[in-house]
């Protein structure tokens, strides 16, 4: 929180004399907005309090029921606050039981979450705190028990705070959900929303209205906490700047440059292997021994605890950090946010810089650092988007039925429900205001049945239903499996790294497959040894020699929106913009219109070009990743079925780049949207990114178990493999309510179908096709990445093995083998320097 | 004939190895690795499958995962296209043909009517696993412990290198790292004396040739025949990982 000096101001009527003089003993006057909802509290409704990073707001969502229960002590639960981080116990003390002890306010505040011993679970119901805090994994439990009308009957508030990191995600459609059962257990309870800036306030209003209605008029909309514009450099680079690659360690001495000159610095990278390496180069350079901590999301939790606690305490001097610190505590200390690698999208750096320097009358102050010449252009469209106060984001979604499957299963536990009653009460949660009734009903089915039209399950029903025609679970066991199954986080299946006795965070499984005693590994800022894995955890030894791998994560790729996108697109349009960029990049670009053509605005330039005995067509799509690699996906099949002989393709967020032995004719009709129908249909179903995501949806919605560590041991778990029951399900009964799910989930997701078809329709017709006797400069970075990483057509699995098998026929019989088709890394460094 | 003969054998363009299915030699006879995970032996008239666990999803609902009850339909539909195709005399399931004692019991009528058709008309062996001690009596098929067919013994669980022996149980699937990733798939492992079949059954897991019940089953020559998504590739076992 940050409050700011004494003012007069008007409100002292809406804050009593005991909490007027708290303020003014710390110095500090009520912020506006927090007066702001004392009032709209006063007048009994709903707020949403949006304010920039830093702006007090935590404190805002408690001020009112603290000064409700300092004036009328009650018994009873008051208010539910949620949080998406599980380590509220941190903040609660900062932020609520030094206003409660100093002002001696007749007020019990309490935790819960999966940690909280079971029996203080159970005098939390019996005998609540008037304050309770919690995620909304545990609010799902608490829902789910028959006790829920006894606890909640009496809330008066509801405090949903980091609202903006809920909404277009699983775990806020499941507390979406929870608060539509909440307002029918305390109708009277206010719900109130704290929100950073964002792009899609409306979005945020219909999921705090009880009606889901966007406009609802009982929600009042609150802002404030205006900041000075921040102040955001980007690191222009005295080496040569990459053409590829996204770690820019190149860079790593010029930002321990400017560390060296700065009190407390918040180092910002967008993925944990990106942490780690970082990490270590800094280390390497810290001659003068500069406290420079590690902080992500795979490190233990003591480990983060005491880095918080370390930079909460003025210790650190810097902090390399991964989006496990975009949310929660607020340090007023930090004076440079640090950016490495571009920030993807405004939203994001803005919340980002946002974590530095909350000082009302100083500027925040950021550092951009570029890892290649295409993020250098990104970077300034990101901070042109952040210096115009631009938001940028998808709107949210509709609601997904993995995760309402699993909430009717809780509510079902919680006492039963009817169908009519329960489907009012689902739409009235925002993200399922327009669900179909026939959705509904299939969820419903599947969660009774399984929902399958082979009806071979009646007899294993999970849910029963009375001649009233209420829905309750079969027995028991059904709801011992929903409560140990609850929640939407996913992960995939992970080792505990242990350095002797202690825990140092968790690896994915796959990272350490095919690692022997004696392989190294950097984790945790450390260098450590391979020993062996023994049960779920992997044991290693400090220090070591070889080459040192880095675990990746899958998944930790942030969208590169469309918004930034735009921006970069513009600029390379208007070379009257250039001089603002460095030498080398502007250089580039020269180059590029020299050679051939630099992409338009609007339309999408391809070219194509011979290269080592291939033909070679790269397309500047910029529209990022997951659509480019759908894309990718499925061009090659229709160049395949065109006879064109693709060998392979690779994406980024700017390009794809198909190669293969035969010139592409007709290049308007290969880009045709109508590549969306029928090779959509056929390459989604055998797409390992579908596998992936039905796993999630099957595990969400309590087809397949959660893996716990431990049970599978003692045999009372087994777990199943998700990829045989899709293939099996996909077979007989491809509509399926789960495979409907999973197509919905991954066309927003990991194939992101929706922006792959707006870039094929805005480009029709605007097709530039250049045709060049070499490669272009543009298309150095992306034919530069091929070779360090290479995504395969269809066949990808046959076309591997069938490499490693060539490989071995050489090796024993090389007058058989068939002539050696080098796939070359092309010019420039590669790879990291390991 | 040698591991590289018989890669070299399977390279040649005119190889039905481009196909589908993957011939080498084992126990003198000439057999077939089926894409499908089915061993097919030419000389005998005999179609061998291992593992087909039918009925493994409804013994999971049963405990309230409601996985789709289509398992042993996938299975059995497979078990029709190869009978179709080779046209077998004799089929010899390997054991764990059930998944468990209730498993012919559950088996919804269209499956159960389908599994008859298969077995009418031809010699049908039901080696006894370790999940089907008993295999039904009343669905038609000959239970037995084990067979001889040629030089080999057919039972369920490697147990002797005294002759050639082909077995199942052990679900093997191999991994291989190429271009810094990881392909996983089912497959076949064999040396001179012994030859396992991957699980055929659909919702079937598998074991890693790595593992060291598997592993210790063969000899330092182990090959591996693994399951690719159009044609079968063979690795020397210690190659894979």
């Amino acid at each position: 929180m940050s409050l700011d000096p004494v003012e007069d101001r008007p409100g002292g009527a809406l804050l009593p004399p005991a909490f007027a003089g708290w303020f003014r003993a710390r110095g500090w006057a009520p912020h506006a907005h927090q007066l702001a909802m004392l009032r709209a509290a006063a007048e009994g409704r709903h707020a949403l309090l949006i304010v920039p990073t830093g702006g007090g707001k935590t404190l805002a969502g408690f001020l009112p029921s603290l000064v409700e229960l300092g004036e009328r002590p009650r018994p009873g639960l008051h208010t539910l606050y949620i949080s998406p981080l599980k380590a509220l116990a941190v903040d609660i003390h900062r932020n609520l039981e030094l206003p409660i002890a100093e002002m001696r306010l007749p007020v019990k505040a309490e935790s819960r979450t999966g940690d909280t011993p079971a029996a203080k679970r159970k005098r939390q119901v019996s005998n609540p705190p008037h304050m309770l805090m919690t995620t909304p994994e545990s609010l799902a439990l608490m829902i789910a028990s028959p006790d829920a009308r006894t606890l909640f009957g009496g809330l008066a508030c509801i405090v949903i705070d980091e609202l903006h990191a809920l909404t277009d995600n699983k775990r806020g459609e499941l507390l979406a959900l929870a608060l539509a059962r909440l307002a029918r257990l305390a109708p009277a309870a206010r719900r109130v929303g704290l929100s950073a800036t964002v792009a899609w306030p409306e979005a945020l209003h219909a999921y705090l209205s009880p009606e889901a209605d966007p406009h609802d008029a009982r929600v009042e909309r609150i802002t404030g906490g205006e900041r000075l514009p921040a102040q955001v450099d980007i690191l222009e680079s005295r080496v040569h700047l990459p053409w590829s690659g996204h770690y820019a360690l190149h860079a790593v001495p010029e930002v321990y440059e400017r560390l060296k000159g700065i009190g407390t610095a918040i180092v910002f990278v967008n993925t944990r292997a990106q942490a780690e390496l970082v990490f270590q180069e800094l280390w390497r350079l810290n001659e003068e021994g500069l406290a420079i901590a590690l902080h992500h999301g795979s490190l233990s939790r003591e480990q983060r605890r005491k880095v918080e606690a370390a930079m909460a305490a003025g210790k650190l001097r810097a902090v390399v950090a991964t989006s496990s610190l975009d949310l929660g505590v607020d340090w007023a200390a930090v004076d440079l946010v640090v950016q490495i690698g571009a920030p993807k999208g405004a939203s994001r750096l803005t919340q980002r810089i946002g974590r530095s320097n909350h000082r009302f009358d100083e500027p925040s102050r950021a550092l951009l650092v570029p890892s290649s010449r295409f993020e250098v252009m990104e970077c300034l469209a990101a901070r042109d988007a952040v210096s115009q106060g631009t938001l940028d984001g998808d709107p949210p979604g509709p609601g997904r039925l993995d995760v309402l499957a699993q909430h009717l299963l809780g509510m079902a536990c919680a006492g039963g429900f009817t169908a009519e009653e329960m489907f009012a009460e689902v739409r009235r949660a925002a993200p399922y205001a327009a669900l179909p009734r026939e959705d509904f009903d299939d969820v419903l089915t599947y969660v009774a049945t399984g929902g399958y039209a082979l009806r071979a399950y009646e007899k294993y029903r999970r849910l029963k239903q009375d001649a009233e025609g209420r829905w309750t679970v079969a027995d028991g066991r059904v709801s011992r499996q929903y409560r140990m199954n609850v929640g939407t986080i996913v992960e995939a299946p992970m080792l505990t790294v242990r350095l002797g006795r202690r825990a140092l965070g968790q690896v994915e499984e796959m990272f350490v497959q095919g690692m022997v005693r004696g392989d190294t590994f950097f984790f945790a800022g450390q260098l450590l040894t391979f020993q062996r894995i023994r049960e779920n955890t992997l044991e290693v030894t400090s220090g070591g020699r070889g080459e040192a791998r880095v675990p990746i994560y899958g998944g930790s790729r942030f969208p590169f929106t469309t918004h930034v996108a735009q921006r970069v697109r513009d600029m390379l349009q208007r070379p009257e913009s250039w001089d603002r960029l460095p030498d080398q990049v502007r250089d580039w670009l020269r180059l590029q219109r020299l050679r051939s053509v630099l992409p338009d605005a609007d339309g999408l330039l391809v070219e194509t070009f011979p290269r080592g005995g291939k033909v070679y067509m790269v397309a500047y799509g910029f529209a990022g990743y997951n659509a480019h690699q759908t894309l990718g996906m499925l061009l090659t099949r229709r160049m395949e079925r065109a006879g064109l002989d693709p060998i392979g393709f690779l994406a980024n967020d700017y390009a794809i780049v198909v190669w293969g032995l035969k010139p592409p004719r007709r290049i308007a009709a290969l880009f045709d949207e109508d590549m969306l129908g029928d090779d959509l249909e056929a390459w989604m179903d055998e797409s390992t990114m579908l596998r992936r995501t039905f796993r999630n949806v099957a595990i969400i919605a309590g087809l397949i178990e959660r893996r716990h560590p431990g049970l599978e041991k003692t045999g009372r778990q087994v777990t199943f493999s998700a990829d045989l029951i899709y293939d099996v399900l996909r077979e007989h009964e491809p509509n399926h309510v789960l495979l409907r799910a999973t197509r919905q989930d991954a066309a927003r997701g990991l194939t992101d179908i929706g922006r792959l078809g707006e870039l094929l329709r805005r480009v029709k017709g605007k097709i530039t096709h250049r045709r060049l006797d070499r490669a272009s400069p543009l298309a150095v970075p992306i034919l530069i990445q091929i070779g360090k990483e290479q995504v395969l057509g269809g066949g990808a699995m046959d076309s591997l093995l069938g490499e490693a098998e060539a490989a071995i026929v050489r090796e024993a019989v090389p007058e058989l083998a068939p002539p050696e088709r080098a796939e070359e890394p092309a010019d420039g460094q590669v790879g990291l320097p390991l | 004939m040698s591991p590289s003969a018989a890669i070299a054998r399977m390279m040649r363009p005119d190889s039905p190895a481009m196909d589908q299915s993957h011939p080498f030699t084992f126990a003198g006879a000439e057999l077939v690795a089926d894409r499908s995970g089915a061993l097919w032996w030419p000389g005998e008239g005999t179609l061998v499958v291992a593992d087909l666990h039918l009925e493994k999803g409804s013994r999971y609902a049963a405990t309230g995962q409601l996985i789709p009850p289509y398992d042993s339909g996938s299975s059995l539909a497979r078990l029709a296209r190869l009978i179709e195709r080779y046209a077998p005399e004799r089929v010899v399931c390997l054991g764990d043909s059930f998944h468990d004692s209730e498993a012919d019991r559950r088996l919804p009528t269209i499956y159960r009517d389908a599994l008859a058709a298969l077995i009418e008309g031809r010699e049908w062996i039901w080696v006894c696993g370790n999940h089907d001690p008993h295999p039904p009596a009343g669905l038609g098929g000959r239970p037995v412990a084990q067979m001889e067919i040629g030089r080999a013994t057919l039972r369920h669980e490697a147990a002797s290198r005294l002759r050639p022996e082909v077995s199942g149980h052990y679900h093997p699937k191999a991994s291989i790292r190429v271009r810094n990733r990881r392909v996983t798939g089912r497959c076949f492992v064999y040396d001179e004396r012994r030859l396992v079949l991957p699980a055929f059954g659909a919702y079937t897991g598998g074991l890693s040739v790595t593992a060291p019940a598997l592993r210790r089953l063969f000899g330092e020559d182990g090959q591996v025949l693994m399951i690719g998504a159009r044609r079968m590739f063979a690795f020397p076992l210690r190659r894979v990982g």
